[in-house]
């Protein structure tokens, strides 16, 4: 299986997440409801993710797999405080309607 | 065949990925995102790279996934309560993201990686060599790290406390 | 090998300790200043007077101690750090202390000093009495940097320092509207001349490369002599000089200046701050020993300046404008002197002029502090009896600044005078006439004051006594240095060395060095000279006896004036001509900009920008929903646009 894997060309797997990607960014605008948005910005991440473990292992090197380590790291926190922080805003306006969100100006 | 492999699996990633965006019901977007993290994982096999592909599966499936879910329950989200938006800008959101992956593709035109192949399986994924790499190289972002959590988890709680006025 | 080891690090405690009396001195008057300022407040008025005093004792003292050391070729030099390092230009914060800096030192330190300590007498009843010593201090303090410098830079930090403390003191009695005028007027025309001392010190920048003295010093006589750029940075220097110094045409602040409690004037109106100029020329001598142009305009400036301020001076009745004139008329001589490149006898004159002029303002105010503020000649009179120390030592001083043989002013004057009649007839004709003037109205005033009747009311009459002691030990100080003040440039004549041309000789010899000067006159004439001198002195001051003693004759009033007594009385109408031709149309052109200009150009500027500015926020307002979703949808598209240019280049 080894020896047949390696006809599968890198860019296929650019491919694969770019069109992941701009799933991700295409829900981002298309959902209003703020936990699908978050998903979706875990996809975006995920798709990133992929490319960086496909580019180390074409390359034989293990730095962009320990990226994607931290980037899981960083992904973790950030959903911690991004679902906390949708749980409060949900307490204050019944709502995780991002079109409710409309006080970012003066 | 390990084309066809890659193939299948990639088509499963992104008929998941859709339906996460596209579905009504945030539980659907969430069992799909967390199927999708699965199949994510199989391409992380793929290429060799074994101990990402725990880590991951535990990482997004065994902890952030359920970290969705269980908010979705909490606020009580499970039921076609979301309007996606109205059809003009589901269109234009449609097209820009259209947009971007064509420009996207269109700049990758030109890149000739296609011409990298994978090279034999090697141990650089596997967690002896990640583990010494990371208590080695990355000694100092792996211990900031775990600092990043303390002020994440701290945050966390510090926002979804119920204010007691 | 222990002995010669021994030596370097005696040498070495002695540049220390050098080094350190040279810092002490322009930082403990920079320290009384401080004390005072901040926590005059707190203190009895008493402490505060001896605390201004004994800081410029300080200085006093540390001058003296540097001055027995110090030989006429020392230079102490002391780099602070490194102020404006720029490129190749790098200006120091330095202090250089050499044979002219010390005659200065100890001139502003000791007068100053004197000045001090008859001020605690003087100002002892007046309300702004902390305030006064603690702006007196900071002149001192900004007088010592200004002489100690060893940049032009430093030099310029000095010159303003002493143009904001004389401006503060002229207005220190600020309640009255006319001393705030006079205040400003100086500050005025002091700016006009700094102008000039700034733009010159820029040229000297970009030709020489530096500020330094000592390094211009040794560049300058590489150059060609009398080319446009030295004459420029001559000319502009000296018009910055006519400025400080009072020269003509901007000497007209001087007398108003008189405005400033008369300690002020002593210091810093006769003694010192007006003599910067004259220290800056000679400083910077070899510049002007190359300008032969420029020499010329300062001699005739100078000549031209002693006698308008002298023929002015015959007609003064306030006892302080006479004596403002008369400095004026003093420094037209030191610059006359400059011009003729006689540059060590222009500082002789200048330490001799400070003596004498201090102690006649001192004496001034004495009589003025006995009359209770009256200063109008007209008014005094019989006051011999009354206030015998201020008397005699006045009578001393007018006779050392008349040019009576053997006193200090005698020899100085005379030195001028020969170096006139050496190189210039004209210029020596001139100026004898002008001591010839000086001489009568100062004993016009002598005799006007102090003999006769009084001529004031009863009243103040009774009240007239002496002053306390802290007024009249600086008097009687004075009045000795006034006397004895010529030693130190005795002529070749009386078989001794001129002390301070050899002292100054290594600070004159880049000039003299250029100048060449002739072959001195014979003693026998310079001998003639000196008696022509002293027996015109002595004649004019037997005339002045005869109008205003024998005949009793007192200045008619203001009304009673007319023809050539009125337009001298009111000093040729400068004042007049300078408001008709110069102030009026100044405000009119400002009024111009204020009403028109500024409403009309610069208001419709302000109102478009602003109108500009508020139409774009509206506008872009729009953009600023608020609304989350919007601001995603931006960033794609900004993404997108970023991917598309990318391709596109």
């Amino acid at each position: 299986m080894d020896t047949l894997i390696q006809a599968v060309p890198l860019n296929w797997y650019l491919f694969l997440s770019s069109f992941l990607f701009c799933i991700g960014v295409m829900g981002v605008l298309f959902r209003r409801n703020a936990i699908v948005i978050l998903m979706c910005i875990e996809l975006m991440l995920n798709s990133v993710n992929l490319l960086l473990v496909a580019f180390s292992s074409y390359s034989g090197n293990s730095d962009g797999q320990i990226f994607v380590f931290f980037i899981m790291v960083v992904a973790a926190a950030e959903v911690a405080v991004g679902l906390a922080l949708l749980v409060s805003i949900y307490r204050n306006t019944g709502s995780t309607d991002i079109d409710f969100l409309n006080k970012l100006k003066w | 065949m390990d084309q066809l492999l890659f193939l299948s699996v990639s088509a499963l990633t992104v008929i998941s990925a859709l339906v996460v965006v596209l579905s009504k019901n945030p539980m659907y977007s969430v069992l799909s995102l967390i199927f999708c993290f699965f199949t994510i994982a199989g391409h992380y096999i793929l290429l060799h790279a074994q101990f990402l592909a725990i880590t991951h599966i535990i990482v997004y499936a065994g902890a952030i996934m359920v970290l969705f879910l269980f908010v979705v329950m909490l606020l009580n989200l499970n039921k076609d309560s979301d309007q996606p938006k109205v059809g003009k800008l589901r269109v234009a959101a449609t097209i820009s993201a259209g947009m971007l992956f064509v420009t996207l593709l269109a700049s990758l035109k030109s890149t000739r990686l296609g011409e990298f192949t994978l090279p034999a399986p090697s141990d650089i994924g596997l967690v002896e060599h990640i583990g010494i790499r990371l208590f080695t190289d990355y000694l100092l972002p792996f211990e900031i790290s775990s600092i990043l959590f303390l002020s994440a988890m701290i945050g966390a709680v510090v926002l979804a406390k119920k204010d007691k006025n | 090998m222990t002995d010669k080891h021994k030596t370097v690090e005696e040498s070495l405690d002695q540049i220390r300790t050098t080094t350190f009396l040279g810092l002490l001195i322009p930082l403990l008057p920079l320290l009384g200043f401080l004390v005072n300022g901040f926590l005059g407040k707190y203190l009895p008025k008493s402490v505060i007077g001896w605390i201004g005093s004994l800081s410029v004792l300080g200085s006093f003292i540390c001058t003296l101690i540097l001055f027995r050391q110090a030989g006429p070729t020392d230079a102490i030099q002391i780099d602070l750090f490194s102020w404006i390092a720029l490129g190749s230009i790098d200006i120091s914060f330095g202090l250089t202390i050499d044979a002219l800096t010390l005659i200065m030192l100890m001139v502003v330190t000791g007068i100053g000093f004197l000045i001090h300590l008859y001020s605690i007498g003087y100002m002892h009843a007046d309300e702004g009495f902390t305030r006064f010593f603690v702006y007196l201090n900071l002149f001192i303090f900004f007088m010592l940097l200004l002489v100690m410098g060893s940049n032009l830079l430093m030099m310029f930090i000095g010159w303003e320092g002493v143009g904001l403390c004389s401006y503060l003191l002229i207005g220190f009695w600020f309640k009255n509207p006319s001393y705030n005028d006079a205040a400003q007027k100086a500050f005025v025309m002091n700016r006009i001349g700094d102008l000039g001392f700034l733009l010159g010190m820029f040229f000297i920048l970009f030709h020489f490369g530096t500020l330094d003295f000592s390094t211009i010093e040794q560049m300058a006589p590489s150059l060609v002599a009398d080319n446009g750029l030295l004459i420029a940075i001559t000319m502009l220097l000296f018009i910055g000089a006519t400025g400080k110094s009072a020269q003509i045409p901007l000497y007209t602040w001087l007398p108003d200046a008189m405005a400033g409690p008369t300690p002020v004037s002593a210091l810093i109106h006769a003694a010192t701050m007006v003599t910067a100029g004259i220290y800056m020329i000679v400083r910077t001598n070899v510049l002007f020993a190359m300008a032969p142009f420029t020499l010329a305009v300062i001699l005739w400036i100078g000549v031209a300046t002693s006698v308008v301020a002298a023929i002015i001076g015959l007609k003064q009745n306030d006892i302080k404008k006479v004596l403002a004139y008369s400095t004026v008329s003093q420094l037209g001589l030191m610059f006359a002197a400059l011009g003729l490149g006689a540059f060590s006898s222009g500082i002789f004159h200048l330490v001799t002029h400070a003596f004498f002029k201090a102690l006649l303002f001192l004496g001034a105010g004495s009589v003025i502090h006995a009359l209770h503020g009256q200063q109008d000649i007209r008014w005094m009179g019989g006051l011999k009896k009354l206030i015998p120390i201020t008397y005699i030592t006045f009578i001393i001083a007018s006779l050392a600044i008349s040019g009576f043989p053997l006193l200090s002013g005698f020899f100085s004057k005379d030195e001028i005078l020969a170096h006139a009649f050496q190189q210039n007839l004209p210029v020596w004709i001139i100026l004898s006439l002008s001591s010839l003037l000086t001489a009568f109205y100062m004993f016009r005033l002598v005799y006007l004051t102090f003999f006769n009747d009084f001529r004031g009311t009863e009243e103040t009459r009774s009240h007239i006594h002496e002053s306390p002691w802290t007024m009249t030990v600086p008097l009687i100080i004075l009045c000795v240095l006034s006397v004895l003040g010529g030693l130190m440039g005795l002529p070749v004549v009386f078989h001794a060395n001129h002390w301070l041309n050899t002292w100054l000789a290594d600070v004159t010899a880049p000039a003299a060095a250029i100048l060449h000067q002739g072959h001195h006159i014979s003693h026998t004439m310079e001998v003639i000279l000196m008696s022509v001198a002293g027996i015109g002195a002595i004649l004019s001051i037997l005339y002045a006896r005869h109008v205003y003693l024998t005949r009793r004759s007192v200045p008619e009033s203001d009304e009673a004036m007319s023809g050539w007594g009125k337009v001298i009385y009111q000093k040729f109408y400068v004042d007049e001509l300078y408001d008709r031709w110069i102030v009026a149309p100044a405000f009119k052109l400002a009024e111009w900009l204020g009403n028109v200009f500024d409403k009309h150009v610069v208001d419709r500027v302000v109102t478009l920008t602003a109108g500009f500015l508020d139409a774009s926020g509206r506008t872009l307002r729009v953009f600023q929903s608020g609304n989350t979703g919007s601001y995603v949808f931006a960033m794609v598209l900004g993404i997108v646009v970023l991917f598309i240019i990318r391709l596109l280049i």
